[in-house]
């Protein structure tokens, strides 16, 4: 019978009890810290440290605070450094403040190799679909769940039903891995994957570099699908064979694993619970106006009115959100005047990411009224970042240049912004308070981003020249 | 985790959609390294708005996907913390669900008719064992994986079960794991 992809992987791991095994489970300081004081009163042992990976990234300050010990905020600091005593009790590999290996989560398991086609990943943050890129199950767990693994290496978990998000066409000029998925969460809604670990597929998606990739399956769960995935190919097996990853096999290792990657795909006929076709042709770049993900329109639209929505509940939520975000139903978005642009997280700081962006702003400057801040997603990115001059690029425009971790993604470091402050921001969420109580956060690409830096508003990048 | 059976008392209505963990428990929160004590944040900045009104009693009702978002457990923490013991909505974020069954705070899956039902009712019970919501004089069942229910209801330590198959986690790791990463090689 024709098996999915997630068929194939899952039948790899099912164990007898309802379980399944996790290759890889990668760790950090804010969801662990309960889960380490669990193993510690059963007086149980972390089963595999030689598959778990710890960093710091949540609340790592990114102003080159080079250690644990000099984090300002108390709270901050003692999570941190709670971390460290308790990888360095149970055996546990740490990439803590001050390796040149420490960045997010989600950048460094790919980055090292550790993330690799047909794995079972998991960690204690929602975006660990973003490993699903490489044609891996990887999907968020509690913390809960973070001690379940840490003590077995498996968790208890039922499979999920399998949707397939086919993009049809190609994307036109300007329109970017990011504007492909904040599209598709406008079309599904913000509960539209509940229950599903989502496939992506079509030569939209086969077009995308590794780093797209990540970007697409990232913000799956922000559709609400927990695992988001895209088959291995030629693009993910040069991921290894460009670069020597230190995680990753090498050499004749590595021609064996592609060879078995490559059956790592849904088979012909394979059919999945959910069928969504996405027209990639008619996307546009895309900026969200609202307070969840899916409330985003093109960049040639306007903030849409409440009386445009059915649903008298659908209406309330629409006219919070405008409240929220102290805009005007009809007011063109490329009107939209910003305070703050913020280029990194999960989502979107990776290389390709900062290229992208330097692009769009060589030889410009950033309006005078807006602060603008890279943050490279690793010290790895960093480093690689300033060896090509990206970190010039973006100093001479007149943005920040930060070192690596999650910044202003979710606010739990100094970068916040400040009540009523707008950003234009590559992150992935744009809840209430999610970047600072009461800012207020656009969602676009890293090139929307950069350009919306320079003029001080939206732009359509299609007319960027 | 204590073992949950009858649930019943007085409802709390937070009618809206689509509400997010970083809502319910917003980051600054998240920095403690302890389990407890987050009900007194709950909402933190929703509370502040003129008019909010969410009374500690033993079931919550809400509107679809409610804990979408972050993975982020002190949701869930926050919420039990605070008093609740079961959460009624048409949906669920996915994570959200699973981290409320670990810790058994029971989340029920209703139509959304027998939601504001079972809120315009004002009180009712929620029967585990039977699988149903009774209030207004009526039984309402609702589904549940038998798996969870089981463990919800003898209030049973998942690792101490996963332990249990430690022969076929062994075995599995002898006969099937795949080669490499060894996070400890780097």
């Amino acid at each position: 019978m024709p098996q999915t992809l997630l068929d194939k992987i899952w039948d790899g791991h099912e164990l007898p009890g309802g379980l399944l095994y996790i290759d890889l489970h990668i760790v950090h300081e804010v969801t662990s810290p309960q889960a380490f004081e669990g193993l510690r009163l059963a007086g149980r042992t972390v089963r595999r440290p030689d598959r778990t990976l710890a960093t710091a990234d949540h609340n790592v300050p990114t102003d080159g605070t080079p250690l644990a010990a000099q984090i300002k905020d108390e709270l901050s600091r003692v999570q941190v450094q709670t971390l460290e005593r308790n990888c360095a009790e149970f055996g546990v590999p740490l990439f803590s403040m001050g390796s040149d290996r420490q960045g997010i989560c989600h950048v460094i398991g790919p980055e090292l190799g550790l993330t690799q086609p047909g794995m079972t990943i998991v960690c204690g943050d929602s975006h660990t679909s973003t490993h699903g890129a490489f044609g891996a199950l990887a999907f968020g767990i509690g913390t809960s769940e973070v001690e379940h693994v840490l003590a077995t290496q498996c968790l208890v978990q039922t499979k999920p039903r399998s949707m397939r998000i086919h993009y049809e066409g190609s994307p036109g000029f300007g329109v970017s891995a990011k504007d492909l998925i904040l599209a598709t969460i406008g079309q599904i809604g913000v509960a539209g994957a509940v229950g599903y670990a989502v496939e992506y597929s079509g030569p939209a998606i086969a077009a995308l570099s590794m780093e797209g990739r990540m970007t697409v399956c990232n913000m799956t769960i922000e559709g609400g699908g927990r695992a988001g995935m895209i088959a291995p190919d030629d693009v993910t097996f040069d991921w290894f064979e460009r670069t020597t990853r230190p995680g990753g096999p090498s050499g004749a290792a590595l021609a064996d694993a592609i060879a078995g990657w490559r059956a790592l795909r849904s088979d012909d006929g394979a059919s999945h619970d959910r069928e969504i076709v996405v027209d990639a042709a008619a996307i546009s770049p895309q900026v969200t106006w609202g307070t969840n993900p899916g409330m985003v329109v093109g960049v040639a639209e306007r903030v849409p009115a409440p009386s445009a929505f059915e649903t008298p509940a659908e209406r309330d939520a629409v006219e919070r959100a405008l409240h929220y975000m102290g805009l005007e139903a009809g007011t063109p978005i490329q009107e939209i005047r910003l305070d703050r642009v913020f280029i990194g997280s999960c989502t979107n700081s990776r290389i390709g990411d900062l290229r992208a962006a330097a692009s769009v702003i060589k030889g410009r400057r950033v309006a005078d009224h807006v602060k603008a801040m890279v943050v490279p997603g690793s010290q790895l990115v960093c480093a690689q970042a300033e060896a090509e001059g990206l970190d010039a690029v973006f100093r001479e425009a007149g943005f920040d240049w930060r070192s690596a971790g999650c910044s202003m993604c979710l606010g739990m470091n100094p970068d916040i912004l400040a009540p009523g402050e707008r950003c234009a921001s590559t992150s992935n969420r744009n809840f209430e308070g999610r970047q600072g109580r009461g800012g207020r956060t656009h969602l676009v690409s890293p090139e929307m981003a950069a350009a919306a830096a320079i003029a001080g508003r939206f732009v359509d990048i299609r007319d960027w020249s | 985790m204590e073992p949950v059976s009858i649930i019943a008392g007085q409802v709390s209505d937070l009618d809206r959609s689509d509400v997010d963990t970083d809502q319910i428990i917003p980051k600054q929160f998240l920095k403690r390294i302890e389990r407890s004590g987050f009900g007194e944040f709950l909402f933190y900045d929703w509370a502040k708005e003129p008019g909010w009104q969410l009374a500690a009693a033993p079931i919550l009702t809400a509107g679809r996907n409610f804990g979408c978002g972050s993975s982020r457990e002190h949701a869930a923490w926050a919420l039990q913390d605070y008093g609740f013991a079961a959460i009624v909505a048409p949906s669920f974020g996915d994570i959200f669900y699973s981290n409320a069954t670990k810790i058994g705070l029971l989340p029920v899956v209703l139509a959304e008719a027998e939601v504001r039902a079972l809120a315009g009712a004002g009180s009712g019970e929620i029967d585990l064992e039977a699988q149903e919501v009774r209030f207004a004089g009526r039984a309402v069942p609702f589904e549940i994986d038998a798996e969870i229910r089981h463990r919800l209801l003898g209030g049973l330590d998942d690792i101490a079960l996963a332990l249990r198959h430690e022969e076929v986690i062994a075995a599995y790791e002898r006969d099937r794991e795949r080669s490499g990463p060894l996070t400890t090689a780097l």
